[in-house]
């Protein structure tokens, strides 16, 4: 018999903790798939974050190191500078990236480290109880912008990805979702070009998610994929926004 | 000691020379007075010798970078003063859970707040009681010379190692600023392997986990307990203090780092004066030398603790005492460095009357 679906070598056979629709278990297999298309499990080091996906290195069959919140660019810059033929990714959330960590993130991305960062935005502080991102839309319920986010309470949903793509020192950056098939595809695809982006020693290869979180959104998991097509995108428009091409390496 | 060479030099250079002799190849650090001798001097030789230097934008940052390296096994280094060493503190808490090694130097200044860039021991509790949140220990080595700025780094990466933990050096302005000979000799003991617990990428063997996140039922009370024992062992291996007690003892002073070294001038005069005064300096302020202070107190001798600050590690000399002798305390805040003539004077004023010199 011919398998047509199988779990990624690099992904261990627990199962997932995520809640019913969340797209953090989607984004663990894309990401597992391409340790294994690039075959780099051997030499894998992950800086795990904190949020959600703090228990990634239960589910991934690498090394992972995990770090404070916010500074998994920051623990990863010391592992690929002490092991540079080490290929090493970082995994993190809205506010761990966004918020707490937005120094960390830029200075790592300026200074070109050769990274892959996997950005998964959900609007909203998932793992602490729904609180308000840095990545709220204008007018999103959470439970501390209970009125809905504000713009001279709180300021503006913030756009990492558009502000990354600014520096020199990022080879690939990329916003993409994974609501609908055609979109997951996509994402494959960005999250290969990332991972190539540091196999070339281009820079950061960056990749922005957009993900569900039907628990701290408080819908259905099938409400909550159509509100990434109907309020996600319309502000965070998806697409390539930045590609170093091969001749002008870093 | 093989080879060695003797140059005059300052604290914070003999400190970078010694990491580099001891096998340090990564620094990760953000400038900051008065220990920016050591990223200067580092940034120009590691890069020369296959290493790494990385100027990060915060000390949240470069602590962060360190906990990264050593988790894959490298011997790294950080470097700070005393606001900059405030902030790595999650990130040593983080390194002690997840049982990292890792150097972290604090050339003191003063505080609190941005104080001032005066020499000063105010961080006495932040080293000694850990710092940041949690249950648990760092190891710190106070020196009091340039020589020592030298030979307890080198011990820092190999205590580091040995334990699994960040190893702290205590310095201050006056110790990190000032020249003086040094001996720069050439370590022996070989760095032990680590590919039996370092994320060095699951080559053959399943992924390992380098963490303080412990959720199960009873985890975490086992691995604080498991951090205990460790913590056990070091108090009973690593104690180091220099005691020099004369026959007859009327008072000894206990100081560390710079304070030991001014009030040793006042000692040795004082000795040469016909008294009979003792010097207790812990090398090691966690683990704290208890035993050693107790013995002496037990021996009712009164003892006069010296510090760069408002009475800090007056508390543990208290503890270990328990009561068993008078503890006297001579604090000296930041901003007046007191010479060998003020302890003297101190040392004078607590001697028992009545048995002036011979
Ligand atoms: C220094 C510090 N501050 C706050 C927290 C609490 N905390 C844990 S996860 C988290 C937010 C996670 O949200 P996000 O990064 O968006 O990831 P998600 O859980 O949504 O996947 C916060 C605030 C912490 N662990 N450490």
């Amino acid at each position: 018999m011919k398998p047509v679906f199988v779990r990624p070598q690099s992904l261990t056979d627990k199962p997932f903790h995520f809640c019913p629709g969340c797209h953090h278990g989607v984004i663990h297999r894309l990401v597992a798939e391409a340790i294994d298309r690039f075959g780099v499990r051997e030499r894998t080091i992950a800086a795990a974050s904190v949020g959600c996906s703090v228990f990634l290195y239960d589910y991934f069959d690498i090394d992972v190191v995990e770090s404070p919140h916010g500074r998994a660019p920051a623990v990863a810059t010391g592992i690929k500078r002490t092991n540079p033929d080490k290929f090493v990714f970082i995994y993190q959330g809205d506010g761990d990236l966004a918020a707490i960590g937005t120094a960390e993130i830029i200075h790592a991305a300026n200074r070109g480290e050769n990274l892959t960062v996997v950005f998964v935005n959900n609007t909203v502080y998932g793992m602490t109880g729904g609180q308000m991102a840095p990545t709220t839309l204008l007018g999103q319920p959470t439970t501390t912008s209970p009125y809905g986010r504000e713009f001279g309470q709180d300021g503006y949903p913030i756009k990492m990805t558009e502000m990354l793509a600014q520096l020199e020192g990022v080879g690939f950056a990329a916003r993409v979702a994974v609501d609908t098939p055609a979109r997951l595809a996509q994402a494959r695809k960005a999250v290969f070009r990332a991972f190539e982006t540091q196999l070339e020693e281009k820079g950061m290869g960056f990749v922005e998610i957009l993900s569900s979180c039907p628990t701290n959104w408080g819908m259905k998991p099938l409400e909550a994929v159509r509100r990434i097509e109907r309020e996600m995108i319309p502000y965070f428009p998806l697409g390539v926004y930045k590609e170093r091409k091969g001749s002008d390496a870093l | 000691m093989s080879e060695s060479k003797v140059t005059f030099e300052k604290g914070n250079v003999a400190l970078a020379k010694a990491a580099v002799a001891a096998g340090c190849r990564y620094y990760f650090g953000y400038p900051i007075t008065p220990q920016s001798d050591i990223p200067e001097y580092l940034s120009g030789v590691l890069p020369r010798i296959g290493g790494q230097f990385v100027q990060a934008e915060s000390e949240v940052a470069s602590i962060n970078m360190l906990l990264g390296a050593g988790a894959t096994g490298k011997r790294a280094m950080t470097s700070s003063s005393s606001p900059g060493i405030s902030l790595k503190q999650e990130g040593i808490s983080y390194m002690a859970g997840s049982e990292i090694p890792a150097v972290i130097v604090n050339v003191q200044r003063s505080g609190p707040g941005l104080g001032g860039i005066a020499p000063s021991q105010g961080d006495y509790f932040q080293a000694t009681r850990g710092g940041g949140h949690g249950d648990y220990r760092v190891i710190v080595l106070a020196p009091a010379s340039v020589q020592e700025m030298y030979d307890l780094t080198v011990l820092a990466f190999e205590l580091a190692d040995a334990y699994r933990t960040p190893v702290m050096v205590l310095a201050d302005a006056m110790i990190g600023m000032m020249k003086e000979p040094l001996e720069e000799w050439v370590p022996q003991n070989p760095e032990p392997a680590k590919d039996d617990w370092a994320a060095t990428g699951a080559a053959g063997r399943p992924g390992r986990r380098i963490k303080s996140l412990y959720l199960g039922d009873g985890e975490l009370a086992e691995h604080n307990w498991k951090l205990a024992q460790k913590y056990e062992r070091i108090r009973r291996e690593e104690t180091r203090v220099q005691i020099e007690l004369p026959e007859g003892c009327e008072l000894a002073v206990v100081a560390f780092g710079s304070a030991a070294r001014i009030a040793k001038s006042a000692v040795d005069r004082l000795n040469d004066e016909g008294r009979r005064v003792g010097y207790v300096r812990p090398i090691t302020l966690w683990p704290f030398p208890e035993e050693a202070i107790r013995r002496v107190a037990e021996q009712g001798v009164p003892l006069l603790t010296v510090e760069l600050n408002t009475g800090q590690m007056v508390e543990d000399v208290r503890l270990a005492v328990e009561g068993r002798a008078p503890v006297h305390f001579a604090g000296y805040p930041p901003g007046y460095l007191p010479s060998p003539d003020d302890i003297y004077d101190e040392i004078v004023r607590r001697l028992p009357a009545g048995k002036e010199a011979a």
